[in-house]
Parts: C-alpha cells; sequence; structure tokens
C-alpha cells in the first residue's frame, strides 16, 4: 500500500463513519417518534426501565436485608390490611423476611438470567446461523440436522433436564437455558441470511473485492439485525418465565437467594392464612413478562412490519 | 399414493428419535459422578467387590461406545432400565403415571380449544371491538402468566375462598372407583359410577384451566390473525357474493383454511402442555409423570428422569409427525 493510497484511505473512514453515525442518529429519532405513536409500547417499555433501574439500585431503595428476616415479623399482611404496617409494604413471607425487598432483589436475578442467557443465545445463534446460511454445505448441515435435534425437546423438558443432570446454580441455569435457546435464533439468521446474499448489494460488494467475514459482518447482518432484536425482546419474556419455572421447582436459584419462582414456591405453605406470599412475588413477574412482550410486539409493528399479526 | 408418504414421513422419524436418545445419552455422561457413586452415596459402607459387581451390572465398565450400543439396544427394547430410588423398571413406573399425565393433557387441550375457538373467531368477526381488545388484551396476559402462578391464584379463589373445588389430587378416597383405563373420568363412566364422575370432574378443573390457559391463548390469537385475512380474500367476497349467510361464510368457507396454521399451532402447543405439565402436577399434586420426574430429580434417580425426559421428546415427536399428516388433509395443495 502506498503513501498516498493511506492519506486517502484515513479521511474516507472517518467519513464513513460519520456517516454511520448520522444514519444511526436518523434512526434513532425515527425510531423514538414511532414510538411515541405506539403507547402501549412505550408504556411497557417504562416499566421495563422501572425494573431495571430498581434491579441496579436495590440496596439504595430497600431497607430490609432480603436474605434474613426476624422470625417475630413473620407473615405480616401488606401495609393496606388492617394488621399491616407500612416498614413492610407488601407484607413479610414465613422466616419474617420483607417480601418487598425480597422481590426488588429478585428482579436481579430475573433480569440477569433473562439477558445474559439471551444475550448468549442471540451471540451463538446469530454467527452459527449466518455461516451455516452463507457457505451452506456441509457446515450448514450439520448445525442445521444438530437445530432439528434440539427442537424435539419442549423446552422447558430440555431446561429440566439439564437442571437435573447438572444440579441446580446460576451458570448451569444460563446454561441450561442457552442450550436450546441458540437454535431460534440460528434459524431465523440462517433464513435471513441465505436470501439476503443473493440480493444485488452483495454481489456489488463481492465484486468490489471485500471479503467474507466483511460482507456478512458489514453488508448482511445489519439488514438482519432489526428481527433478531424484536425476536430477542420475545424471547426473553419467554426465559424469565422459564427461569421461574425452575426455580418454583426448585431446580434454579437456591435459596435464600430471592428468586421470584422460588418464594412463589415457598409462600405455598401459607396459602390459606397469608395468600400475599406467594401471590405478590407471581405478580412480579406477569408484570414484567407481559412488559416485556407488549414492548416486544410494539417493537415488531415498528421494526420489522413483515412480520406484523393483524 | 398418501399412504406411502405417512411411511415415508413414519421413517424420516427414527433418525431424530435416535438423536434424542443420543443427547439424552451424552448427557448423562457428563454428570458429574457415574450412577454407582451415586447410589453407593445413599447407602453406606461398601466393599470394593461390590463397587465392581454393581459397575459390570450397569456396563460401566465397558467401553463408551459399546455402552452407546448397549442402552440403545435396551431402548429398542422398551428396556428403559431400573428405577435407584423404587428398584423397579422405569418403563413400569411411567407407565402407571402415564394415564393420569394424559387426562390433564386431555382436559388442558379441551379447556384451551373450548376457549380459543369461540373467542377466535369473535374477535376475527367483529375486528377492533371492545369484545375483540378484551380477548385479546386476555390472551396476552394468558401467554405472559406463568402456569405455576395461575394455579396458585386459581386454589386461593375457587378452593380456600369459595370452597368449591377441590385443592390437591385426582379424586376423593370415597369414590370407590375400579379403575379400568386409569382415566378416571372415563372410567367413572364406563363403572356407572356417578359419585366418582363427579369427583374426578371437580379435581380435573383447576389444573386442566392452568395447563390449557396459555393454549387457549396463542391459539386464539393465531385463529383471530389467519381468519381477519381469509376473511378479506376473493373467494369469501365470492362467497358472499353467492349469497351465503355470513356465519356460513366464516364457519364454512374461511373457517376451514383459517384451520390450516392453526392446527400447527396446536401441534407445537403440544409441548408446552409436556413441560406445564410437570409445573402443574406440582402445584395440584396431581400424581402423574410430571410429579414422578420432579420427585426422581430431587432423588437423583437419573435412570428415572432419563426414562421420562426421552418419553416427553418422543411423544412431541410423534405429535409433530401427526399434526404433518393432518395438515395434508386440510391443505391438500402440501405436499409430505
Amino acid at each position: 500500500m502506498t503513501s498516498s493510497t493511506q492519506a486517502r484511505t484515513q479521511p474516507t473512514w472517518r467519513y464513513l463513519l460519520g456517516i454511520r453515525l448520522r444514519v444511526w442518529q436518523q434512526n434513532l429519532a425515527q425510531f423514538w417518534s414511532d414510538l411515541r405513536r405506539h403507547p402501549v409500547a412505550l408504556i411497557a417499555g417504562v416499566v421495563i426501565i422501572i425494573y431495571i433501574l430498581a434491579a441496579i439500585f436495590a440496596p439504595q431503595i430497600t431497607i430490609h436485608d432480603p436474605e434474613r428476616g426476624s422470625l417475630r415479623q413473620r407473615l405480616v399482611p401488606p401495609a393496606w390490611e388492617a394488621e399491616g404496617s407500612w416498614s413492610y409494604p407488601l407484607g413479610t413471607d414465613g422466616q419474617g423476611r420483607d417480601i418487598y425487598t425480597r422481590i426488588v432483589y429478585g428482579a436481579r436475578v430475573s433480569l440477569a438470567v433473562g439477558l445474559l442467557s439471551v444475550g448468549i443465545s442471540v451471540l451463538v445463534g446469530l454467527t452459527l446461523g449466518s455461516l451455516a446460511g452463507y457457505f451452506r454445505g456441509r457446515l450448514d448441515s450439520i448445525l442445521s440436522r444438530f437445530a432439528d435435534l434440539l427442537m424435539a425437546f419442549p423446552f422447558l423438558i430440555f431446561a429440566i433436564g439439564v437442571m437435573a443432570f447438572m444440579g441446580p446454580g446460576f451458570t448451569n441455569l444460563i446454561m441450561a437455558l442457552t442450550f436450546k435457546g441458540w437454535v431460534e435464533f440460528f434459524r431465523l439468521a440462517r433464513g435471513e441470511v441465505m436470501s439476503e446474499k443473493t440480493k444485488e448489494y452483495v454481489e456489488a460488494a463481492r465484486v468490489t473485492g471485500q471479503q467474507h467475514w466483511q460482507i456478512i459482518l458489514r453488508e448482511i447482518l445489519p439488514n438482519i439485525i432489526q428481527s433478531t432484536f424484536v425476536l430477542a425482546t420475545l424471547r426473553m419474556g419467554f426465559l424469565i418465565v422459564t427461569e421461574a419455572s425452575l426455580s418454583f421447582l426448585g431446580l434454579g436459584i437456591q435459596p435464600p437467594t430471592p428468586a421470584w419462582g422460588s418464594m412463589v414456591a415457598e409462600g405455598r405453605n401459607f396459602l390459606i392464612n397469608a395468600w400475599w406470599v406467594s401471590t405478590v412475588p407471581g405478580l412480579a413477574i406477569v408484570i414484567l413478562v407481559l412488559a416485556i412482550n407488549l414492548f416486544g410486539e410494539g417493537l415488531r409493528d415498528i421494526l420489522d412490519p413483515r412480520l406484523r399479526i393483524e | 399414493m398418501r399412504l406411502v408418504k405417512v411411511v415415508e414421513r413414519l421413517l424420516a422419524a427414527i433418525p431424530i428419535m435416535l438423536g434424542v436418545a443420543i443427547i439424552v445419552f451424552v448427557f448423562m455422561r457428563l454428570t458429574p459422578g457415574d450412577p454407582v457413586d451415586i447410589m453407593m452415596g445413599q447407602g453406606g459402607a461398601v466393599s470394593e467387590g461390590e463397587i465392581e459387581r454393581l459397575r459390570s451390572e450397569f456396563n460401566l465398565d465397558k467401553p463408551i461406545h459399546v455402552q452407546l450400543g448397549l442402552f440403545l439396544a435396551d431402548l429398542a427394547r422398551g428396556d428403559l432400565g431400573n428405577s435407584f430410588s423404587k428398584q423397579q423398571p422405569v418403563a413400569k413406573l411411567i407407565g402407571e403415571r402415564l394415564p393420569a399425565t394424559i387426562e390433564l393433557a386431555f382436559g388442558a387441550l379441551l379447556f384451551g380449544l373450548l376457549i380459543a375457538f369461540p373467542v377466535g373467531i369473535l374477535s376475527a368477526v367483529r375486528q377492533n371491538s371492545l369484545l375483540d381488545r378484551l380477548s385479546m388484551g386476555g390472551a396476552f396476559l394468558g401467554i405472559s402468566m406463568p402456569a405455576f402462578w395461575l394455579g396458585i391464584i386459581l386454589i386461593l379463589i375457587f378452593s380456600v375462598n369459595l370452597k368449591w373445588l377441590p385443592v390437591q389430587g385426582r379424586i376423593d378416597y370415597d369414590a370407590n372407583l375400579q379403575e379400568v383405563t386409569g382415566l378416571y373420568v372415563l372410567d367413572s363412566i364406563l363403572t356407572g359410577n356417578r359419585t366418582a364422575l363427579v369427583s374426578s370432574l371437580k379435581h380435573l378443573i383447576l389444573p386442566s384451566i392452568s395447563l390449557g390457559a396459555a393454549v387457549a391463548a396463542i391459539v386464539a390469537r393465531v385463529l383471530r390473525s389467519s381468519l381477519l385475512e381469509i376473511l378479506r380474500s376473493d373467494y369469501i367476497r365470492l362467497a358472499r357474493a353467492k349469497g351465503a349467510g355470513e356465519p356460513r361464510v366464516v364457519l364454512v368457507h374461511a373457517l376451514r383454511n383459517a384451520l390450516i396454521p392453526t392446527v400447527t399451532v396446536v401441534g407445537l402447543q403440544v409441548g408446552v402442555l409436556l413441560g406445564g405439565n410437570m409445573i402443574v402436577e406440582t402445584v395440584f399434586g396431581w400424581p402423574g409423570l410430571g410429579r414422578l420426574v420432579v420427585e426422581a430429580i430431587f432423588n437423583r434417580d437419573f435412570p428415572l428422569v432419563q426414562g421420562a425426559v426421552m418419553v416427553y421428546a418422543f411423544t412431541f415427536v410423534a405429535a409433530s409427525l401427526v399434526v404433518d399428516i393432518l395438515y395434508t388433509y386440510l391443505n391438500p395443495k402440501i405436499e409430505l
């Protein structure tokens, strides 16, 4: 490479980055104005942000210990009930622990599991799917067969099976959820890359001498990232429910760490005299998952109208 | 001709089942400690010779590919090994629990479809009406709600507060039901036992709703959206122009085609029913396969867990197969 071309590539690179940034800015502005015309998705987004903030600032917005209670304060009802008190706004559980505090800390578990398992699934699925869809051949047929095999297991059964063999715990939980979670993203990416690859802009990129990895990364991926994002949002709600179900069965996060699923399970023993112990943590799951699903649907309408359901 | 295709499809399912079995086997091997260690962990001091004897009984002393071969050969004969905790053949234990699980799955599917069809059809016909908005909102809730939480809410309302329905189990102890098939509702009808029929139906209601709610929600949404699309198509306009009444247009002309995507989704829901079954059976103390597996997991009874996971996966594969075949009957355009 001569010094003159180097001199020319530097500004071009910056120029291109400038365009990228401006496109991003425009996209963001467009996205924001679309979102404002979608009040349900907007409210859902706000709810999700509240959950995320609560998870991050858990120690600041709670006063009790999430794992230790006092037995003298067992089964105190929520504040609005006759015997309730505002120092335990949502009541206490069978060990005298503040349910509000435990729900706030439980948000950490649910969101961490949701984000991590979706994140890893997207990474693995997108990488393998792009490679399989772009290069086809033997790699594609092996990966696709394997994906088909994993599809033969119902999701929860697979996760329960993996947890049964590997034992409970946070890392194992993430692994159990991603072992099968990547398949959906793999199928999406593979299909999209296969159809994008035949389009003219990819051919043009090849003619200008771009490498395969450059074409995948720079030309094709930006075009499939939106549908991936939509799918990721919708899968996250599902994975959070799955984590809660595993913890409910005692196979996920182990007590005393607060997780919503295990809180509901513990509360079952007090259904007759203390309804709140089990129902309130469950409500935390329902609201979060509802918000994520509504946000995902809104996102789909905005970003990927092809997938829209009437 | 069609029969040939069906047989072809059946044969194509065999490698998938084989793959499922191999995946389960691999997971078994990845488990820390071998089965004998786990069994010893539960017992007391055992001599070295005893351990060796057990190892060779479980074929653990042979190379891994031989173990896989033996495992698959046993599987082909329907031998799923022996349960550690119950000292009985796994296949027998699973067989005993299967009727309860099948009964619950039928109850849930029936509930799901009974809700989904009227709701889906009415929402499509009256698009954007209050009814449509309410039911689609409800469907969203149904998808977002964990089955265990719904079950607990139902128990609180209908068992604890109203005392209408029982909390746990399949039937009252004093019903004196004579078992024929193991499906209690069917057995009560067969033996003409009215007390048992009432009791078993009462026990079945809440678990079926908990398990079937998600099915109802998903099927209603798909049915609605595919009906909406079809109601705008030319052949429906033709049917209307020829003077067919609206109910006939919707129920006869449109519904048949809307069933095609719906059947696929119902087929996929079998997976949800199977997975949710462990959860709901735990909530309601339903003595089916799901409870058996959950108990087996805590007893570290691996042959039992492995056998049950395989039964679940095989059922799911079989269900997809049935859906595929049904699909061609609904839509002759599709080749198997």
